[in-house]
């Protein structure tokens, strides 16, 4: 079975890339998915709709809007665009990874099957691990990385939900807190290009201050208006030496 | 009307479906067919993704001002504090993401011993 280093068949570099479960990224998604579980046993979303939703969606801010619009009695139309509006950001998050993870040979349904599994801590994840793996195993590392981190989630909202609502209410709380920070810090670590960070600060400032001008749609309008400021910074800014628009 | 949302027969698992599943897989589709075409640098997918990570930073921003569950218990100031203690933590230690965490967990835990 012992192959020479350079010459992992897909099968090694997909049980390669699930080996990432036990990584700290791939720990603080699991703390955030804990206290997804336990938001939605306080809210009274049954069990199997936390599992279904989870390996569905495959993305925590849609799962809680849709949570939210469900609560709300939201219509079908509705919910549907909110959260529509914040999967939006996973269109460029794919759009940059797909060259990172395809080989010449790899065909587009293979793609859109995987593209599923891609979410903020694989897209990271894959991110920052892709370039040091040769060409032909980048593809199942993603898929052994982002299919196990799925599987293992789904398995955990199930397994864990109604036992959560026995831990303290400071640990439920702090494992929340985990999402919005990790999205901070691993959105900002990986930004390639300065419109990210500059994004990401404006959104942070217009998001709560659209929250009162335009309740219900402020996150498309934060997201919108602030886009197009970064993007207007982007351009007018003068770069710093030796910065490369990557 | 049943008593809630969540136990209407199949009906939240269309709901799930359409408003959950299907508009969301549909950007990943869309980002894997557009990745196919755009470069990296070109001005358009600088745009976009100037607009997703707003739009991002804007759930971010609700996440930690208006959070629902025990986090909503907590005081605002301190989420607000614990946040900015995460990240300039995560800064200065060049960008690792394990420290901003730490600090930022660190911070609201123990403000709310000291509130409590």
């Amino acid at each position: 079975m012992k192959r020479d280093g350079n010459e992992y068949s897909s099968l090694r570099w997909f049980l390669k890339g699930a080996a990432g479960i036990m990584s700290i990224p791939a720990f603080i998604l699991m703390g955030a998915f804990v206290g997804f579980c336990s938001f939605s046993y306080e809210t009274g979303v049954p069990m199997a709709q936390v599992a279904v939703m989870t390996g569905l969606i495959w993305a925590l801010p849609g799962q809680l809007i849709l949570i939210g619009a469900m609560i709300a009695g939201a219509s079908l139309p509705a919910a549907a665009i909110a959260v529509g509006l914040s999967s939006m950001r996973l269109m460029p998050m794919v759009t940059v990874l797909i060259p990172e993870i395809r080989s010449k040979s790899t065909p587009t349904w293979q793609l859109l099957f995987l593209s599923h599994f891609i979410a903020v801590t694989t897209w990271v994840y894959t991110m920052q691990n892709a370039r040091d793996i040769p060409e032909q195993g980048r593809l199942p590392f993603f898929a052994g990385f982002a299919v196990t981190m799925t599987c293992v989630n789904v398995v955990l909202v199930a397994v864990l939900y109604g036992v959560i609502d026995r831990l303290p209410e400071m640990v439920a709380g702090a494992l929340f807190f985990l999402t919005p920070i990790y999205f901070i810090t691993s959105i900002w670590a990986s930004a390639r290009s300065r419109e990210v960070h500059f994004a990401m600060v404006v959104g942070l400032i217009l998001g709560p201050i659209f929250h009162h001008l335009t309740p219900g749609y402020s996150i498309l309008f934060s997201g919108i208006a602030g886009g197009i400021i970064a993007f207007a910074l982007e351009r007018i800014l003068p770069r710093k030496k030796g910065a490369q628009n990557a | 009307m049943p008593d809630s949302v969540f136990d209407n027969g199949y009906w939240p698992y269309i709901y799930i479906i359409i408003a959950g599943w299907l508009v969301t897989d549909i950007w990943r589709w869309l980002g894997v067919l557009v990745g196919n075409r755009l470069s990296d640098g070109s001005t358009i997918l600088v745009l976009v993704r100037s607009i997703a990570t707003a739009l991002v930073a804007a759930v971010i921003a609700q996440m930690i001002l208006y959070p629902s569950g025990v986090l909503s218990t907590t005081p605002v100031w301190l989420r607000i504090a614990a946040s900015a203690a995460g990240f300039s933590a995560f800064i200065l230690a060049r960008q690792r993401m394990i420290v901003g965490i730490v600090v930022a967990e660190a911070t609201l835990f123990g403000g709310l011993l000291m509130v409590t």
